[in-house]
């Protein structure tokens, strides 16, 4: 049975490195892997998704609304856009981060304050505040990283050898950060 | 060895392993990453070319001269290689060439959808239609044998989903290909009337035998399944037909799509009760079925425009939408892309924006977004390099209406090497008197940051000259020409007003800054002072929350409601300053 995650966020939030993280674990677990994002526009701050379907022949590398099992938005906002993709009994994870757009800075639009509770009426999703979390172990730019560990925790992926994986992709620098975050994201949703 | 690889990552793999020793092309999404890839083996020599044309004769002049090789582009830029390739297909090869297009369903990053499949016919060009990484490099390796073989270049059509789209891959050695002898040759490789006459006789020889090859091609397969159902689909489209289908349909899947199998059609069509052309853009294959007398569902179901994700064909074909989470659509904000913090062309839209009575035409690049919200400062956008010419023909037409109105054409340091340089000659040699704005970023900005001819560094990082734009544009014979920098908001308004004032003669504004994310070169770090290396901050106690600042369109700045102040970013701000000019109390500063 094929899996499909979507992560989305802004662009520049550190998206594409989680999900080739995720998508190198998965490979390497023996899973066939397809992975689709859009490149272009979208990097200059607009929004961004990377759709990682896995399982045991994937076809469509594209996930189909209300197909999603879990979807990792890495902003509110995002999250609330992307919600008709999830399956109406999946798994949604909200960073708790507000990034107003470009149309809100200029006081064109309001960022609505209650995106959280139009969320939560319709599925109970696990806030987890990331950027704080990877804030108290040093780095807010960890962040992706334990968004990705609320994926392998949720997913049940945990048995599956990050840490190499990590070490085959992360500066040398920044590993043991990293191999941190990647725990505290699996322990957030853990609690 | 196993490797999740994008399609074009495959492409430049498959042309690796295939001994290509050739490549160029100009930049393009969804292209750009086969020859940034291509450009990291260090058996292929990669170059960026200024456009397409140029791209495309260079590596048919590397395959006449005995070496594999290969161009690339996207859709639109089929548009513009056009022309040497409809008569390379005459010629044939002497090396292996391959072209490859990445098209664009559903136009994420382009002007246009144009299905580049019509070319391939058009021109009497073989094709290949990769459906995922492996056969981007399969394809790749067999279109260079086979054209060889059959004395053919290659179209390679992908698009989108199949360029940045992820799978699994195998990868081999590289296979090493003995250049082919070059000899002269006139009666092969000079296309007069004469010689073009006998060689489009062997042109069209050359597509009967191909036509016989594809009945035959291990790319094109018939997967026999339930009856009820046959689905024939190429490229992505195959795997989102397998994905709605199942095993519940039979399959034609086809690989190489010019010329088309028509005996396999046929017989497929035979053999189940209905037949589903699924194509993503044009009735291309559907036609050609419909030709051969067989009954098929295509565009009269299936949409002729955007993607044909699962969802669509399941939607078409069921008439039913899978269950999602219904929400209040009313609560989202768009979020649009717009300009970096720090972009250079912040400060020249800003305050081209708030003139009256012109008409600025625009061209293909991040200054594109100008075109939305603060700035409204874009009237037209075509295609690459139309800012100059159709700046020149509109201000003509305001001129013989006896309308005050000037036109300001606008286009990027590339974007003008690319075209917009046959266009200012244009305008000059014409006598057109427009105000023609080059934004010099010293960089290729939109697609992810290529070198080009001003950058003084080629695709494979080497030092080259670098073109000076200003030096060029005097040679074409532009007397008023400003290099100006479009951080300093009076520079920019003085050159303006003063351009504007030049009503009989074009002049040029070349706006000199480099784009925030570039990875700075040296000759960039010498040339311009203290690069990014500040931060603005407000003084709150001076903000009186007017947010005039806002304006500028600057996503490190930021609204705060209950303090009724203004915020910038540390983290985003790189300290361009434009926001600092903007504040009537001068509440902005800076900070080291």
């Amino acid at each position: 049975m094929t899996k499909s995650i979507l992560l989305v966020g802004v662009g520049g939030q550190g998206t594409i490195l989680a999900s080739k993280i995720l998508t190198n674990g998965l490979m390497e677990a023996g899973y066939d892997v397809k992975m689709s994002e859009i490149h272009g526009m979208s990097q200059r701050g607009g929004s961004v998704s990377s759709q990682v379907r896995y399982g045991e022949h994937v076809m469509s590398p594209v996930i189909e609304k209300g197909k999603a099992d879990i979807i990792v938005a890495f902003e509110k906002m995002e999250a609330l856009r992307s919600l008709d993709y999830l399956k109406p009994d999946g798994t949604m994870v909200v960073n708790n981060v507000e990034i107003p757009s470009m149309s809100v800075i200029t006081g064109d639009e309001d960022y609505p304050d209650d995106v959280l509770e139009e969320i939560q009426k319709h599925v109970s999703a696990k806030v987890v505040d990331a950027t704080a979390l990877a804030r108290e172990i040093g780095n807010e730019r960890a962040a992706n990283i334990i968004l990705l560990g609320t994926i392998i925790k949720a997913m049940e992926l945990t048995e599956i050898d990050w840490d190499s994986i990590l070490e085959a992709n992360i500066k040398p620098q920044f590993l043991e950060l990293n191999k941190k975050a990647l725990q505290v994201g699996q322990n957030a949703v853990n609690a | 060895m196993k490797k999740l690889m994008t399609g074009d990552e495959a492409i430049a793999r498959g042309a690796y392993e295939a001994g290509v020793s050739y490549a160029s092309a100009y930049p393009g999404t969804p292209s750009t990453e086969i020859l940034e890839n291509l450009s990291t083996y260090k058996e292929i020599y990669a170059e960026w070319a200024p456009n397409e044309k140029v791209a495309m004769e260079s590596a048919i002049g590397a395959s006449v001269a005995g070496l594999r090789s290969m161009v690339s582009m996207k859709h639109v830029g089929m548009n513009v290689a056009a022309d040497p390739m409809f008569t390379w297909a005459y010629m044939g090869v002497n090396g292996g060439n391959v072209i490859v297009t990445a098209d664009e369903p559903g136009m994420f990053s382009s002007q246009n959808e144009q299905d580049n499949r019509n070319y391939a016919k058009a021109a009497n060009i073989a094709m290949f239609e990769p459906s995922d990484s492996q056969e981007c490099i399969d394809m790749m390796k067999a279109a260079f044998d086979l054209g060889e073989e059959y004395d053919t270049p290659f179209i390679i059509r992908m698009t989108t989903r199949v360029c940045h789209s992820k799978s699994i891959v195998e990868l081999s050695e590289r296979k090493e290909v003995t250049p082919k002898e070059w000899t002269k040759n006139p009666g092969k490789y000079v296309c007069l009337p004469a010689i073009a006459r006998k060689l489009k006789v062997n042109l069209l020889e050359r597509m009967k035998k191909l036509a016989e090859y594809s009945e035959t091609s291990p790319f094109n397969r018939v997967e026999a399944g339930d009856t009820s159902v046959g689905v024939i689909a190429s490229g992505i489209c195959y795997y989102y037909a397998k994905e709605v289908f199942g095993d519940k349909a039979s399959y034609l899947k086809l690989g190489f799509t010019n010329p088309l199998p028509a005996g396999l059609i046929k017989d497929f069509c035979a053999s189940v009760d209905k037949v589903y052309v699924l194509e993503e853009n044009d009735p291309y294959i559907e036609a050609f079925v419909r030709q051969q007398g067989c009954e098929c569902i295509g565009k009269e179901l299936f949409p002729a425009m955007g993607e044909l994700t699962p969802d669509v064909i399941r939607e078409c074909v069921t008439g039913q939408k899978a269950a999602t989470i219904e929400f209040d659509k009313e609560k989202l904000i768009a979020r649009a892309p717009s300009f970096c913090a720090g972009c250079p062309h912040r400060g020249l839209f800003y305050r081209l924006g708030k003139r009256k009575d012109i008409m600025i035409s625009g061209d293909i690049g991040c200054y594109t977004l100008a075109a939305g919200k603060p700035y409204s400062a874009m009237d037209s956008t075509v295609c690459m390099g139309a800012s100059i010419s159709l700046g020149a023909g509109a201000q003509r037409a305001f001129n013989m209406k006896g309308e005050n109105r000037r036109v300001v054409t606008v286009l990027g340091d590339s974007t003008f090497f690319h075209t917009g340089i046959n266009s200012l000659i244009n305008t000059v040699y014409n006598k057109s008197n427009t105000v023609n704005i080059i934004l010099d970023n010293r960089i290729t900005g939109m697609t992810g940051h290529q070198d080009n001819p001003g950058t003084g560094y080629t695709a494979k990082g080497e030092e080259t000259t670098a073109i000076v734009i200003e030096d060029l544009v005097k040679a074409i014979g532009v007397r008023h020409v400003f290099v100006v920098n479009p951080n300093n908001l009076k520079e920019v308004d003085e050159t303006l007003d003063h351009c504007l004032a030049i009503t009989d003669e074009p002049s040029v504004i070349i706006t000199r800054w480099p784009c925030a994310l570039k990875k700075f070169s040296k000759e960039d770090k010498a040339e311009f002072d203290s690069l990014f290396v500040t931060r603005n901050k407000v003084v709150s106690e001076d903000c009186i929350g007017c947010r005039a600042c806002l304006k500028c369109g600057c996503p490190a700045m930021s609204y705060d409601k209950e303090s009724k102040k203004v915020t910038i970013s540390r983290s985003m701000c790189v300290g361009c300053d434009v926001c600092s000019q903007i504040c009537p109390k001068k509440a902005i500063v800076k900070e080291g």
